[in-house]
């Protein structure tokens, strides 16, 4: 569970301040499963880097399950990212150099497990995402939408409660996009992930359950009773 | 995970490792070169040395520069000139000691006693001129200077002069008494005999000689012929070949024969030292030099200090110019592959970011990156020791040759530029030798090579790490490409 106030954050270019986010509030429940859409610039992805402890906010509370993430040491925040939260990016952000299961089991090196049961779960992992039989292909073998399903496991491989995803169809043309949002629904359902995603995409926001609009560092929420 | 991704790295990223690889290589394939080219410069100095020397001498002792003493000494030759017409032919030996100086024979015991001296042993360096030729009377007054036979003053050793009413030849070459009970030490240890025998400890005053080749060709002696000098003959036992192709003298006799010669009994001029501990010449030196008076110590670095031609020209550009230029090469080639590197992780700010936002500790990015700019130094230092090897190995092959010449007066120091007959000057006379330079890669430059790949990887990897610690996690969003 989240438990976001008065977050603010903001960036200093020089003399110039840009503030990415002015106070914000927000709470997600876990299991919840929250878009986030906007114009670009709002602060989307600003948002989900203080969601996921990849950046501090310049004031404000990040609490996840009654820690405040931004009063962590580098070094708890860095724990508490390898234990809680799965990363899903735009660019897919595969190491390219390592193959598919290899890529998967770069999750679980910070959890120190060993190296023949990191090559089991990672394996498993990409199994549940279609990928069986592409474990030894490097990620420029692969097509966008299989590689960011490779990311997916990646991100899934470690059981966390938190997944996060910034524009994860972003890069991909539209079969593929449903690809996606299908792995991702389906894993948030079969998981019980709490699943924050980034979308400029209006046909998902429109079925979403709970849409936030960020607007120049402000969030609006809307509850979707429709869907 | 470190080794998979380490391996997968530098196998698909073959070509940015092989140009930071190349940068050290060049730099260490450099310093091998020079190192080895010096190391084969100092083994040409030691060759000239042990030339003069022979092997295992640590220094010389001869006698301490002396005002000059007035000219009697210098060579005289008495001729009764003939009437005119007469064919009769004369002929005179002068033996003088080189150097003019001696040591008495108590000295040597004397410099054998003191500590740290494992041997010494003294020899008589004497130089021989042989003036024979017609000598008649009326032209002979006219042509004062020829009448005293000092010749063309200063010239050549050896040459013919025609003046006159004189026509003679002078023939000069060099003895050098040995002392035959210690003949592990010494001039003669330098040379090989290559036809007959060498001296048997038994011949102290044998009537035996022992002639350098070279001489031994040009006079057409060889074993078993008799050699006159100044009336007495002695047999040839045994021919030697010197080892650096100059020999120490032309002629070598038991010392107590030389002695008799140069009318100096129990007279050395040089008394070589061999030392117990090559590490303590020094101070072997000065003990020498306080305890027994009159003396003066010259070890081969002193020696060394004199040599002069294009082998101390060449060794001196490779200890300046060479050391300088590789230690450029060097910081340059450091410096190349740490700024590669860092590049190398700024063109991996997503891919570093990335892992950091998967829980990857700051220490452990780093240590990835560095563990690869270690491989690529270690890389560099293989390469560099083949192409080290490799030109190491051509310079010999080729073996430029080197001139050196040895100072003259060097060994005494002082009284130089003597005139008389091939101007003998002290024991180590001027004299240019002919050395081929070689290039020896000691085990030492190999490992100062890899000692060197290593730094390499390593300020490489400090470039590299530096850069990947300061990444954040947020890095993974960051739109770069
Ligand atoms: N590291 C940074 N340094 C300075 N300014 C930044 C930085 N990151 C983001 N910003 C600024 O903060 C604001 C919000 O950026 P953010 O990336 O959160 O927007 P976004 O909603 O994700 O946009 P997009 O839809 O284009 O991804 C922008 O004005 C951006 O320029
Ligand atoms: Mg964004």
């Amino acid at each position: 569970m989240y438990e976001l106030r008065s977050v603010t954050k903001r960036y200093t270019r020089g003399k110039e301040a840009v503030h990415a986010l002015d106070g914000i509030d927000l709470t997600i429940a876990d299991g919840d499963r929250l878009v986030i859409q906007g114009p670009t610039g709002g602060g989307k992805s600003t948002l989900l880097q203080m969601l996921g402890g990849l950046d501090r906010p310049t004031s404000g509370e990040v609490v996840l399950d009654g820690t405040d993430l931004a009063r962590l040491s580098e070094a708890r925040l860095t724990k508490v990212r390898s234990e809680n939260i799965g990363f899903v990016f735009q660019s897919f952000n595969l190491i390219p150099t390592l193959t598919a299961q290899e890529n998967v089991e770069t999750a679980l090196v910070p959890l120190g497990v060993k190296a023949k049961e990191r090559r089991e779960r990672a394996a498993q992992a990409l199994e549940s995402v279609g990928l069986g039989e592409r474990l030894g292909h490097l990620p420029g073998e692969m097509s966008g939408g299989q590689q960011q399903r490779v990311a997916i496991a990646r991100a899934l491989v470690r059981q966390p409660k938190v997944l996060l995803a910034d524009e994860p169809t972003g890069n991909l043309d539209e079969g593929m996009r449903d690809e996606i949002m299908d792995v991702l629904e389906r894993m948030w359902k079969e998981l019980g992930l709490t699943f924050v995603m980034v979308t400029h995409d209006s046909a998902i926001a429109r079925k979403a359950p709970r849409l936030a609009t960020i607007r120049k560092g402000s969030i609006t929420v809307r509850e979707n009773a429709a869907s | 995970m470190f080794f998979t991704y380490l391996r997968r790295e530098l196998r698909r990223r073959r070509r940015a490792a092989l140009v930071v690889a190349s940068g050290l290589a060049l730099g260490i394939a450099l310093v091998i070169v020079v190192d080895s080219v010096s190391s084969g410069m100092g083994k040409a100095q030691d060759t000239v040395l042990q030339s003069l020397y022979g092997l295992g001498t640590d220094m010389t002792v001869t006698k301490a520069a002396s005002p000059t003493q007035d000219g009697s000494e210098r060579p005289r030759f008495q001729f009764d000139a003939r009437d005119d017409g007469s064919d009769e032919e004369q002929s005179s030996d002068r033996v003088m000691v080189r150097g003019f100086q001696t040591l008495s024979a108590a000295t040597v015991t004397d410099v054998g006693g003191q500590n740290g001296v494992a041997d010494a042993v003294g020899g008589l360096n004497l130089q021989v001129v042989k003036v024979s030729g017609q000598f008649t009377r009326g032209r002979f007054e006219q042509n004062g200077s020829g009448g005293t036979g000092r010749g063309p003053g200063g010239g050549q050793p050896s040459g013919e002069v025609k003046g006159g009413g004189a026509q003679f030849d002078v023939n000069s070459y060099s003895v050098f008494g040995t002392d035959v009970t210690k003949p592990a030490l010494g001039p003669l240890t330098s040379s090989k005999i290559t036809s007959g025998r060498a001296f048997t400890t038994s011949e102290t005053d044998g009537k035996v000689a022992v002639v350098d080749s070279a001489y031994a060709k040009e006079k057409s002696l060889e074993v078993g012929s008799s050699l006159t000098v100044k009336g007495t003959a002695f047999s040839v036992i045994g021919i030697a070949t010197a080892d650096s192709g100059d020999p120490a003298a032309d002629v070598y006799i038991p010392l107590e024969q030389a002695q008799t010669l140069a009318d100096s009994a129990d007279k050395v001029t040089t008394i070589y030292v061999k030392a117990t501990d090559s590490q303590k010449i020094d101070s072997v030196k000065s003990a020498i030099q306080k305890n027994v008076s009159g003396t003066t110590v010259t070890t081969s670095t002193d020696l060394a200090d004199t040599v002069s031609g294009s082998l101390s020209t060449a060794s001196s550009l490779a200890t300046t110019v060479g050391k300088w230029l590789s230690i450029v090469v060097l910081v340059a080639a450091f410096l190349v592959a740490g700024l590669l590197t860092s590049s190398a992780v700024s063109r991996r700010v997503r891919e570093f970011g990335t892992l950091k936002a998967l829980g990857w500790r700051s220490g452990r990015v780093t240590r990835q990156v560095v563990g690869e700019a270690m491989v690529n130094g270690l890389l560099g230092g293989v390469l560099g020791i083949a192409l080290g090897l490799a030109g190491a190995y051509a310079v010999t092959a080729v073996s430029p040759t080197l001139q050196a010449q040895l100072g003259g007066g060097g060994a005494g120091g002082g009284s130089g530029g003597r005139g008389g007959f091939g101007g003998p000057g002290r024991q180590a006379a001027s004299r240019t030798l002919d050395v081929a330079l070689t290039a020896p890669v000691s085990p030492a430059t190999v490992g100062l090579a890899v000692g060197l790949a290593v730094a390499g990887g390593l300020v490489a990897g400090a470039f590299g790490g530096w850069r990947a610690s300061r990444l954040r996690p947020a890095d993974a969003l960051r739109r770069v490409e």
